[in-house]
């Protein structure tokens, strides 16, 4: 028997259990494989969820099911923490002290933020005048602040990159001034965006049209800036050349790391706890027979939904190929597929990989659309809002989504050659 | 002296070295030079191996943090060393393409 064991049933580790039970069906049936997946809990979140929640379009409990109702019954599913991953042994250790052992291992365990690697955040002002988003308890609070919030200076910070989502603090930023708007306070309330970067985003084109979004809503964009330490009572955020934001409401980012185990599993990690990986094949480079897949690598792809949905793809066929003995197949691109909220009802779409920044064009018929890319548009809103439907109906399920491939297709899209010619 | 406009390096607009091979440690002196960093201690050269050595071996430029963890220098420090961005200096001094912040 061939057992095949999971470890995370978030976005990445859902839809691989259920696209290679799809796979592995009568085998499954008939005890020649077993597929297994590990999470510590039975909460999984809709994470896109959590941009909008504290602006009220969600109440927590909308985006909250159990984790094992997404993955098909004939997975086995364990509850507990994880202890360590033995590559030497080919043995997964747990914390309640069992021991599984596997022929494939992969490691889907995402990321999670830090606030505590930042002096100072969690102070006396933690979740009170400084809020992370990217947590359900946090993004919570902060809506009920943000409700109290009668005016003054509104910082939003990435404290360093990578970060999950790194479009998401942008349309934090688009979505608070609409908010703002909205109740009838814009003219009390300055809006800053700190961030480390050279710019609003790390793809230049991109980069420039989100620039302009920025400055057309009034955001004051501070760039290079790499936060250091957090003082919450004085309300002052420093950088480590000593650059200071003074702040009323402080909405951070804070660093992003793998799950603690990594750092436990010999060779398996990088000091962040981020899996050392193939960026084509996903293979784990601890050894053949360990992959990752979604936030918890360290390939340079976005950490994103769409990015474990197109890794899925490849990673599912990669698993078959190890178990026969065949050469695996570099099949994954980078391919990142995100709408940007950009408020008042709109969105813009973005679809870029490892070597093709976001470019204008049509998505995803050529000419057609009908979304249209890198521009703001009302219909990539409401595609926005219909994708919480097929995260858990498509998405998980591990279904291909019709129209998109797992590479990016260029078909469509606007070339810079193109552009350049057309001024 | 080494005089970087007349040897022939492959270098982007902001001055990062596009070829590491093209690297060595008299032109890391005078791209240092170029950026306002007039004398290269030990604790600099420290860092900018580092950030070489980790980008050689698993292509991709460590971030600050993990400059701060694993080089043996804290970031308080990295930023006395390279004021203004320490880790796209040390990239540039290293001679490797610029770091992307990967996203």
């Amino acid at each position: 028997m061939k057992r095949i064991v999971i470890l995370g049933a978030g976005t990445a580790g859902t839809i691989m259990a259920n696209r290679l039970q799809r796979l592995y069906k009568r085998q499954v049936a008939t005890g020649d494989v077993a597929i297994t997946v590990v999470d510590q809990d039975d909460r999984h979140i809709y994470q896109p969820g959590l941009l909008m929640l504290p602006f009220g379009m969600y109440e927590p409990e909308d985006l909250v099911r159990p984790r094992q109702r997404q993955v098909s019954d004939a997975v086995e599913y364990i509850q507990a923490g994880i202890d360590r991953v033995d590559a030497a042994t080919d043995t997964v250790r747990l914390d309640d002290g069992r021991t599984l052992s596997y022929d494939v291992c992969i490691v889907a365990t995402g990321t999670q933020v830090a606030p505590e690697e930042t002096e100072g955040l969690l102070g006396p002002g933690w979740r009170k005048n400084a809020f992370d988003f990217y947590t359900l308890e946090g993004a919570t609070a902060l809506r009920d602040a943000l409700r109290d919030f009668e005016g003054g200076r509104l910082v939003i910070n990435i404290v360093e990159m990578p970060i999950k989502c790194p479009v998401a603090p942008l349309e934090f930023a688009f979505l608070a001034d609409w908010y703002f708007t909205q109740r009838g306070i814009r003219d009390k309330v300055e809006i800053a965006y700190a961030t480390p970067l050279d710019g609003a985003f790390t793809k230049p084109m991109a980069s420039r049209e989100l620039g302009h979004l920025l400055e057309e809503k009034g955001v004051q964009m501070v760039t290079e800036f790499n936060a250091g330490s957090v003082d919450t009572e004085a309300g002052i955020l420093r950088s480590w050349d000593e650059r200071e934001e003074r702040f009323d409401l402080l909405v951070t980012i804070p660093l992003h790391k793998g799950a603690d185990f990594v750092g436990r599993s010999p060779g398996l990690g990088d000091g962040m706890g981020f899996v050392l990986t193939d960026p084509h094949t996903l293979q784990a480079k601890v050894k053949a027979n360990v992959f990752a897949i979604g936030d918890a690598t360290n390939v340079p792809a976005s950490k994103a939904g769409s990015v474990a949905h197109f890794q899925a793809e490849v990673l599912t066929g990669n698993v078959q190929r190890l178990l026969r003995g065949e050469a695996l197949d570099p099949g994954f691109d980078g391919h990142a597929n995100c709408f940007i909220e950009t408020g008042f009802g709109k969105a813009l779409l973005i679809d870029f990989n490892y070597e093709t920044e976001p470019l204008p064009g049509r998505f995803p018929l050529p000419g057609v659309g009908p979304m249209p890319l890198l521009k703001e548009s009302r219909l990539n809103h409401l595609g926005k809002l219909a994708f919480r439907w097929a995260y858990w109906n498509v998405l998980l399920p591990g279904h291909d989504i019709p129209g998109i491939s797992a590479q990016l297709s260029l078909k469509g899209k606007v070339l810079p050659a193109t552009l350049t010619a057309a001024h | 002296m080494t005089d970087l406009l007349t040897l022939d390096l492959d270098r982007d607009a902001e001055g990062f070295l596009q070829q590491p091979e093209q690297w060595n440690r008299e032109i890391g002196i005078a791209i240092a030079r170029e950026c306002g960093i007039a004398e290269m201690t030990a604790r600099h050269w420290q860092v900018c191996e580092f950030m070489r050595n980790t980008y050689l071996a698993n292509g991709a430029a460590p971030s600050i943090r993990t400059l701060g963890k694993e080089s043996g220098v804290t970031v308080k420090e990295l930023y006395q060393l390279f004021p203004k961005g320490p880790a796209k200096l040390a990239a540039k001094i290293g001679g490797i393409p610029k770091p992307h912040g990967c996203i």
